[in-house]
């Protein structure tokens, strides 16, 4: 049968049987809108028009060019430049999706309306939400937006502004120099971002200022695949890094921006040559704003269509919704968008969303030149969220497996250029 | 492409629909899970760089090759840790919508 229909009635086939064809009819000019053109909102955009060519796709992102959070540790490492890591949305509105280059100032989710910032209201019939984090200033005493421009977070990249202020302060510091960073509790954005950092600051280190050293304060006594970055780092820095746990101290509650000082719990005071102060976080405020979010700042969820418990017909992915155990990561937020999108589809034409959904994650961090690791994991709705499928995923494996290193930092370049040709490729 | 994709994989999942009327399952389901693929090689899983393509493999090739990676009896990085999370009819669904992509 499949033989003999074209593919405009193959894609009539599908419509078909996600809904009943009078349904599909009616709702011929569905309207999707999609805030945030992230990892979440440009997955979104992209899947939503692949699969369903009948329906209107707006995308609202302020920004005319996306600078990703991965890969922006080898920007401040020197290996690679921020154009390298920025992408502008020509392929995504060639392929149809109306792009709105406008913030998103407010929704009405009973009136089910986006308002601009630009004074436009938009009207949707599913909202898929992707508006990333917020940092939380004064989260840590002292730190505000202005405190950024002296202790840079480069945690929300923005116009790459922070990542490339980061770096310059590498550059200029002396050899023998302490790059202090601050690092925030569960949950946040990217859990082995951190430590990735403290890689890829080591690595310039190493080769530019060998007498310098790392100095890591972190809220946390542990972290994501922990054991892996410190054979790394006992491997390729032996002596450079120094990572203090919250038991010992580590917490950063107070900075000093002139100064340079990172305060930690119990007052000790740490002067620093160079600060990178990664704040606590929460969802971005578009969602606190529109009465998403819980008490600790995140949105909860719906595990299967992702649809904000506190507001139907809004679909919340990326980081700013809460899916413990799933991290805040990008490939997180592709994985779920189109599960997200089904849902939402599936569901305005009076629809089933898809079942038995399962999302996966797939994290690299490079450690140094040719050293690549990973954590995998794989995911599904269970009890009142999401469960981690038992005895799979993992870290790479320790030990000595230095063809393992140079393929994971190989293969984690190949997953940088897939996940990016997805949301901004032709 | 991308349409007839996914519509092949519709009509593939169709038949379980049809047996399973208690709990109504989307014909998507498949399909989204062999997305995930792509998240390393490629979009549509047509390859990126060094990480091999499946669009159009035969459908047994991938099969053999996901129950192998579960086993442990083919060596990978990444795709042992991956394979060990998916049942046999989650894999056959897989294989199924990757061997159906150009």
């Amino acid at each position: 049968m499949t033989a003999l229909l074209t593919r405009r009635s193959l894609a009539l086939g599908t419509a078909a049987l996600l809904a009943a064809p009078s349904v599909a009819r009616a709702q011929a000019s569905l309207r999707l809108v999609i805030i945030g053109g992230g990892f979440g909102g440009a997955s979104a955009a992209r899947f939503a028009r692949d699969t369903y060519p009948d329906v209107q796709v707006t995308l609202i992102e302020p920004r005319t060019r996306f600078v990703t959070c991965p890969y922006g540790n080898l920007v401040i490492a020197g290996k690679r430049q921020l154009p390298e890591i920025s992408f502008g949305y020509d392929a995504v509105r060639a392929r149809g999706v109306t792009v709105l280059h406008d913030r998103a100032a407010g929704i009405d989710a009973a009136a089910r309306s986006v308002r601009l910032a630009g004074g436009q209201s938009l009207a949707y019939d599913r909202l898929i939400l992707s508006p990333g984090i917020a940092l939380r200033w004064g989260g840590i005493e002292g730190y505000d937006e202005a405190a950024s421009e002296l202790l840079p977070h480069a945690w929300v990249p923005g116009d790459g502004g922070q990542t490339a202020l980061l770096r310059r302060q590498l550059e200029a510091m002396e050899d023998g120099g302490v790059v202090g960073l601050a690092i925030p509790a569960n949950p946040f954005r990217c859990p082995p971002g951190p430590y990735e950092r403290i890689s890829m600051i080591a690595s310039y280190l190493k080769r530019a200022k060998p007498r310098s050293k790392i100095l890591a304060l972190d809220a946390k006594e542990g972290f994501s695949k922990q054991p892996l970055f410190q054979d790394a780092w006992a491997a390729l820095y032996p002596g450079m890094i120094e990572w203090v746990p919250g038991n010992r101290d580590g917490r950063v509650v107070k900075v000093d921006p002139r100064e340079r000082v990172l305060e930690t719990e119990f007052g000790t005071k740490h002067k620093v040559a160079v600060a990178n102060v990664i704040p606590p976080q929460s969802a971005a405020s578009i969602a606190i704003e529109a009465g998403l979010a819980n008490a600790g700042g995140w949105v909860e969820v719906d595990p299967v269509t992702f649809e904000a418990k506190a507001a139907q017909g809004i679909h919340v992915i990326g980081d700013a919704n809460t899916a413990p155990p799933m991290p805040k990561s990008g490939f997180i937020a592709n994985s779920t968008s189109r599960q997200a999108v089904a849902s939402a589809i599936a569901l305005a034409r009076g629809g089933q969303p898809p079942g038995n959904p399962t999302y996966f994650n797939t994290c690299y961090s490079h450690c140094g030149d040719e050293y690549g690791i990973s954590v995998v994991n794989l995911f599904r709705p269970g009890g009142q969220g999401f469960v981690e499928t038992p005895n799979s995923g993992g870290i790479s494996p320790r030990g000595d497996h230095p063809e393992q290193r140079r393929l994971e930092a190989v293969y984690a370049d190949a997953w940088y250029k897939a996940i990016t040709d997805y949301m901004f490729g032709a | 492409m991308r349409i007839a994709i996914l519509a092949t994989a519709a009509l593939l999942a169709a038949p379980a629909m049809a047996q399973a009327p208690t709990r109504q399952v989307s014909a998507l389901s498949a399909p989204l899970a062999a997305y995930a693929c792509g998240g390393c090689h490629g979009v549509g899983s047509t390859g990126s760089g060094p990480v091999v393509a499946l669009a159009g493999r035969p459908e047994q090739e991938i099969v053999s090759a996901m129950k192998a990676f579960r086993a442990n009896e083919r060596p990978g990085t990444i795709m042992g840790r991956i394979a060990r999370g998916y049942t046999d009819e989650e894999i056959a669904a897989i294989a199924a919508a990757l061997s159906s992509w150009r």
